[in-house]
């Protein structure tokens, strides 16, 4: 894979994304918005600049791992992966999410797209998986990397902090977790239903390496990577600050987008806003 | 069973350095000797099953074979949706491991028993299920696990049936072994309370009633063909295991039977009826207070041949 840092060309990559989500969900008349466009530039970032992977090889032994803990998100791992030319996710097919036939399922399934690592969709399971692959890697000796994305409704599952306790004590540092802090889970405001903060704190207590990045910010988001690559003896986790619906003026942080798709006339306003 | 199991794994590390055993802090010292020797094949993932089964479906999907161990429902019911969605929809290579089937955990209390994992386990796609009733049987499933890729579950009794290995005997999954030949009635009985199938069909020798006794180690795959014959060269199945009726070793079969076509004399499952086992004793007591020790088995047997009988005379009289 060709990687590029330009943030120019990763900007124009992220609005391409963001209409394919548009336009996929729309289609289906169904899934999830919202925690697809919060986690655009997150996704972008990785795929076309940070990980090491071949979408021509995708079983390539030394590519780093990548799982979409929260799995609803799938449309946007579905267009991203598109986007780099993995042949089991084209992109003309992007359309048919949902639909009968389709590999482009709710939740992404390893059955359909074998070039994912790991079939996701109930959450809080994410963090584990990928601590095994990194603690594998270490057995192994393997250099490569895992990468996991969390949304912060995710994280009140108590799975993600035995997790948490586990990779930090296991000084796992080849595992960077990053999570979608977009303040909003599927009935409404996260600070509403229960409350994560301190989150910062909360992890550090758990002894991860703790970023910041404004996870709309390429160029915060690439720093923040570069800090997890240069931290050793822990885990690093990403609080990436983003806002649910990301792009679309309607749909921002509003939790009516978890999970409703863009009506028709959306969908025209939406793209319109997004061209 | 539990050291049967440890011994063999401790046996097999050095040709499979993919190997790796994970406990929920259960260890209880017998793990030792071969942490002492295989430090790099082993981790205590401290009292977090869930993230246990989670890392063990990372580290099989990178190429590891792994065993989670620990206790009662721990590895399973506390884990099952990871078990489901990360191990089995992966077809990840975990082998889950419980110590303590059935009362084994006597009176540690119900909390300790596993006494639905069966019906649980079995049906989840993908996942094998062995349950043996002897130390051969726990060593050669265990010895069979190691080379197997795929999920499986493997439920380890502290009992231990009293059953002679006949030399050259091989270990078959996926059959059904028969450790006693008769024709009267089969008793098919799963983990270590086949010691009690075996002592009630010594005492029904004595009355001239000859049991079959089958040890169904593999509860799934189950071995309908073994089960089929004994349907029909016996007089009728009893299913004795130390767990609920419903979806267990009784249910499973009865599924295999109705859907063969083949049906015994009689069935009767015995286990526990909707209830928990929440008397307070040693697995031996329990087995007494749910009706489910020697005495318990030959008086079913006893029964039922009577109600066989009942029946055979009222339709000669019509
Ligand atoms: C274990 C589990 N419980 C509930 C759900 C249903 N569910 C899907 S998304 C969601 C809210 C998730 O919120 P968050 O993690 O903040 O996602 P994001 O905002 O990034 O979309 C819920 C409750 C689920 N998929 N898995
Ligand atoms: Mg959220």
């Amino acid at each position: 894979m060709r990687k590029t840092k330009d943030l120019a060309q990763l900007q124009a990559i992220a609005r391409g994304v963001r209409r394919h989500i548009v336009e996929m969900t729309g289609a289906a008349k169904s899934g999830h918005p919202g925690g697809s466009l919060s986690a655009v530039e997150t996704l972008v970032t990785l795929y076309f600049d940070v990980m090491n992977h071949d979408p021509a090889n995708p079983r390539w032994a030394d590519r780093d791992r990548f799982i979409l803990s929260k799995g609803h998100a799938a449309p946007v791992l579905y267009a991203v992966m598109a986007e780099c030319g993995y042949a089991d996710t084209p992109v003309d097919q992007l359309n048919t999410l949902r639909k009968l036939g389709s590999v482009y399922q709710g939740h992404p399934d390893r059955r359909f797209i074998p070039s994912l690592e790991a079939s996701t969709g109930s959450l809080g399971q994410g963090l584990s998986v990928a601590i095994g692959m990194g603690l594998a890697a270490r057995l192994d000796g393997k250099a490569w990397r895992t990468y996991v994305v969390l949304g912060d409704g995710e994280i009140q599952e108590g799975q993600i902090w035995e997790a948490a306790m586990f990779g930090a004590f296991h000084k796992v540092d080849n595992v960077v977790a990053i999570v979608d802090y977009n303040r909003i889970q599927l009935d409404g405001f996260v600070k509403d239903i229960m409350e994560l903060e301190p989150l910062a704190d909360k992890w550090r207590a758990f002894g991860w390496q703790v970023v910041e990045p404004d996870g709309h910010d390429i160029a915060s988001l690439q720093k923040a990577f570069a800090e997890a690559a240069a931290t050793k003896g822990k885990p690093t986790v990403l609080i990436a600050h983003t806002i649910k619906g990301k792009g679309v003026s309607f749909m921002e942080n509003n939790p009516k987008f978890h999970g409703v798709a863009p009506t028709p006339a959306e969908v025209e306003q939406a793209l319109k806003e997004l061209a | 069973m539990r050291d049967a199991f440890i011994r063999t794994l401790t046996d097999l590390a050095p040709q499979h350095p993919e190997l790796l055993l994970l406990t929920g802090d259960l260890g209880f010292k017998v793990l030792d000797q071969y942490i002492a020797r295989f430090p790099r094949q082993f981790l205590n993932v401290g009292v977090a099953e869930q993230n246990m089964s989670g890392l063990a479906a990372g580290l099989a999907l990178e190429g590891h074979t792994v065993f989670t161990y620990s206790i009662g429902n721990f590895p399973t019911l506390r884990c099952l949706e990871q078990i489901r969605n990360d191990i089995c929809y992966h077809g990840a290579n975990v082998k889950i491991v419980c110590i303590g089937g059935g009362m084994s955990y006597g009176a540690v209390g119900f909390s300790h028993h596993a006494t639905e994992d069966l019906a649980i386990l079995r049906s989840l796609p993908g996942m094998l299920v062995f349950s043996p009733c002897d130390l051969w049987e726990a060593a050669e499933a265990a010895r069979y696990l190691v080379s197997h890729r795929g999920p499986a579950y493997l439920r380890l009794d502290k009992s231990a049936a009293p059953v002679n290995v006949e030399p050259g005997e091989a270990f078959r999954p996926g059959s059904i072994r028969t450790v006693r030949e008769g024709s009267d009635v089969t008793l098919a009985a799963t983990g270590g309370i086949l010691g009690e199938a075996l002592l009630a069909a010594d005492a029904l020798a004595e009355q001239g009633i000859f049991c079959r006794v089958l040890s169904v180690h593999t509860v799934k795959p189950l071995d309908t063909d073994t089960l089929a014959a004994a349907a029909s060269e016996t007089g009728g199945i009893i299913s004795i295991e130390e767990h609920a009726v419903d979806g267990g070793l009784g249910g499973a079969i009865s599924e295999a039977l109705m859907e063969a076509g083949v049906f015994p004399g009689f069935f009767v499952r015995m286990g526990l009826r909707n209830t928990f086992s929440s008397a307070v004793g040693s697995q031996q007591y329990l087995r007494k207070v749910y009706s489910l020790d020697a005495a318990a088995i030959a008086r079913t047997v006893s029964a039922r041949l009577a109600r066989g009988a009942d029946r055979f005379l009222t339709v000669a009289a019509r």
